[in-house]
């Protein structure tokens, strides 16, 4: 088994000087994990507003060094100084989905450019045939083609196009990995499906991996193979995503589960959360406590006296 | 007057407006929110629903008196009867809004940092918003802005801070306590929680519903999460591509809906524990320069007959309080089961 890529120990601290003083944030504590080459996988990364996510996101996209610990992808280290050649080949193995289709592009710049742009880079050439080529296969991968992209404007598709467009970009170089940061926040429920559905027929019939990071713990249900629950920086939880999603052990990854709007009591009103689970979950916030094995596969934080 | 314009706090009839725009001499319209007519009540959470550039964020902008070129309103009104007076927003003049705005009127825009300035501290900005509004100032005023923090769970150091400084969630409550500390009769909300962890999301929607309730407010609440309507609403409406399709009960929209759109809706929201795929929309939305003929949900629609293709179904009660414009809506079944019963029987 060899591995694609491998997250040892990695912390991210950020100093601020702020108007409440001089502030350390510990964005990121320790996180390991690692993804193979042999078996593609969506390995999914869901937790709190501000707890480290997107940080672990730019540290494995190169765009951020890591204050401890290291970050391999196909067993060479990544930084934000890797050498040009270096950084190109590592980049177009490597390729992020950003969060809202509709900012990700220049309403005056025809969505081709984007996608040529992309292919004239990695692909080393500016030979119209071959660029158009390229961008067509991407398209066709995400369901679209160039005759129906080609000459429109960002404006003139719909947010779940754009996706589509967005994700079609990062595939020119066929990467064996994605790292989409919310890909689906800002859509409704049906483009939403139809963008996972993507993602999961990227991994199924063209063995792409994808880290894909969300709030949305029911489509995380639906498409990943194993997931870390983070907290304040820390994994607190992580497994096969079924056997944590079904039951979480957690204090936070049960209070993030209950958390979650149910429709089966549309027009109640029901947005209580229990305070107990509440302060459960805020109690282990910040703690160092250790990260266990359990029988099932999963790893579970676990503190002294709890 | 009628019983009716007394239970209402807001009156939108046949309301138009587009986005009119000239590309390089080509004259460009673009019909967002075309022929809406529906009130909202006193006291009530209205959840507004539809896919991303169906029309909705274009028709509270409208709503909340904070449109601009290209968008103009070209038919049509939205009346609020507030406790100072009527006032038409859609032909009002500046003064006359600025006159209601904060006070009577407020509006929480999509994306918490629009409204806060990154470079003026929170208080500043509490200051710019709602100091004359309120009529108070120096300490009473700190006072009273401190309370309605800490109604918040927000400490009164906020005040001195950044934007950047707080987390997601702290910015989302600040808008919130900007938007209500004039206490005004009218919340508008777009897309207040989008993007927030799913514990933030369920305090802040508690904390906007708690405060609704407290100052007996309306709230106008724009999400395409259709869990959250389910949670927030008294009522729902959707629109779809510039009109209102259908509007009801909250309970009775999600188990009930006598329009394909809104069963398509409600039944493609994934559940924990769930891995049956479910099947997206086939087609795209309609482009509004160029909106179909008949029913604009036709291409899509698995419902669709001839009649669709070329006459526009009006909407029209269907249920008690439901209304829905689709020419077979006796035809549409629910796809989701309630846990309890419904309390109307179809
Ligand atoms: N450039 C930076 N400078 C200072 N602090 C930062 C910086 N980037 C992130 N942080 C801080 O690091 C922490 C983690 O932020 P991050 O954006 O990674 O969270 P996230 O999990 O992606 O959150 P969300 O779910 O809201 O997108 C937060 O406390 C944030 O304020
Ligand atoms: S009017 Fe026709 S096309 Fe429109 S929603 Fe009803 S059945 Fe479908
Ligand atoms: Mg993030």
């Amino acid at each position: 088994m060899s591995t694609l890529l491998e997250v040892n120990n990695v912390s991210k601290r950020f100093t601020m000087g702020g108007l409440f003083g001089r502030r350390v944030v510990d964005a990121v504590q320790e996180a390991s994990f690692s993804l193979t080459t042999d078996k593609p996988e969506i390995f999914t990364i869901i937790g709190e507003s501000g707890s480290g996510k997107t940080t672990l996101a730019r540290m494995i996209l190169g765009l951020e060094d890591a204050s401890e610990g290291e970050i391999l992808f196909r067993g060479k280290r990544i930084s934000r100084h890797m050498g040009q050649a270096e950084r190109l080949a590592f980049m177009s193995a490597v390729q992020p989905v950003f969060q809202n289709p509709f900012e990700a592009f220049n309403p005056l710049k025809k969505i081709e450019r984007y996608l040529s742009s992309t292919a004239r880079r990695f692909l080393r050439t500016s030979d119209r045939a071959t660029i158009d080529r390229a961008m067509d296969e991407a398209l066709q991968k995400v369901g679209l083609s160039l005759k129906e992209v080609r000459g429109r404007f960002p404006h003139e598709m719909s947010g779940g196009q754009l996706q589509r467009c967005a994700i079609a970009r990062a595939l020119i170089p066929n990467p064996p990995l994605l790292i989409a940061d919310e890909p689906v926040s800002m859509v409704d429920a049906s483009l939403r499906m139809s963008i996972v559905n993507l993602l999961r027929s990227l991994r199924d019939d063209l063995g792409v991996s994808v880290i894909y990071i969300t709030h949305d713990l029911a489509t995380a249900y639906y498409i990943s193979d194993r997931i870390i629950i983070m907290q304040r920086g820390r994994i607190v939880e992580m497994g096969d995503a079924r056997t944590v999603l079904e039951n979480p052990e957690h204090p936070y990854s049960r209070l993030l589960k209950a958390s979650v709007l149910s429709t089966d009591d549309a027009g109640a009103g029901k947005l209580a959360t229990d305070p107990g689970m509440v302060d459960l979950a805020n109690a282990m916030m910040g703690r160092a406590g250790k990260l266990v094995d359990r029988q099932d596969g999963r790893r579970v934080r676990v503190y002294d006296e709890a | 007057m009628s019983q009716q314009s007394n239970r209402d706090i807001l009156k939108v009839d046949g309301l138009k407006a587009y986005y009119q725009m000239n590309y390089f001499g080509v004259e460009r319209e673009v019909r967002a929110v075309d022929d809406i007519t529906m009130t909202v009540r006193k006291n009530e959470v209205y959840g507004i629903a539809g896919e991303s550039s169906s029309g909705k964020t274009s028709f509270i902008k409208v709503l909340a008196a904070a449109i601009r070129p290209p968008l103009r309103v070209v038919a049509g009104s939205a009346t609020y009867a507030f406790k100072s007076g009527t006032i038409d927003v859609a032909h009002a003049s500046p003064e006359e809004i600025e006159a209601v705005r904060w006070k009577h009127l407020s509006y929480i825009m999509q994306g918490s940092m629009s409204v806060l300035n990154p470079v003026r501290r929170i208080g500043k900005t509490f200051k710019d918003f709602a100091q004359r509004p309120l009529g108070l100032s120096g300490r009473a005023f700190e006072e009273r802005v401190v309370h309605h923090l800490s109604r918040l769970k927000l400490p009164p150091d906020v005040l001195k801070a950044y934007p950047h400084e707080l987390s997601g969630g702290m910015r989302q409550r600040v808008t919130i306590g900007l938007a209500t500390v004039c206490h005004p009769e009218f919340i508008i909300a777009d897309e207040p929680t989008t993007a927030l962890d799913v514990v933030v999301q369920k305090e802040v929607l508690s904390l906007i519903r708690e405060i609704q309730q407290d100052m007996g407010s309306s709230v106008v609440f724009v999400t395409h999460d259709m869990s959250v309507h389910a949670n927030m609403a008294d009522r729902v409406g959707i629109i779809y591509a510039g009109r209102l399709v259908e509007e009801g009960p909250t309970r009775q929209m999600f188990f009930a809906p006598k329009h394909p759109y809104t069963a398509h809706l409600v039944a493609s929201l994934p559940r924990i524990g769930d891995t049956t795929q479910r099947p997206a929309l086939e087609g795209r939305p309609p482009n509004l320069a160029d909106p179909p003929q008949g029913c604009r949900f036709h291409p899509r629609c698995p419902l669709a007959v001839e009649k669709c293709r070329t006459q526009t179904p009006p909407l029209e009660e269907v249920a008690p309080d439901q209304r829905s414009a689709c020419w077979r809506w006796m035809d549409v079944e629910p796809l989701v089961k309630p846990s309890a019963p419904v309390g109307v029987v179809a």
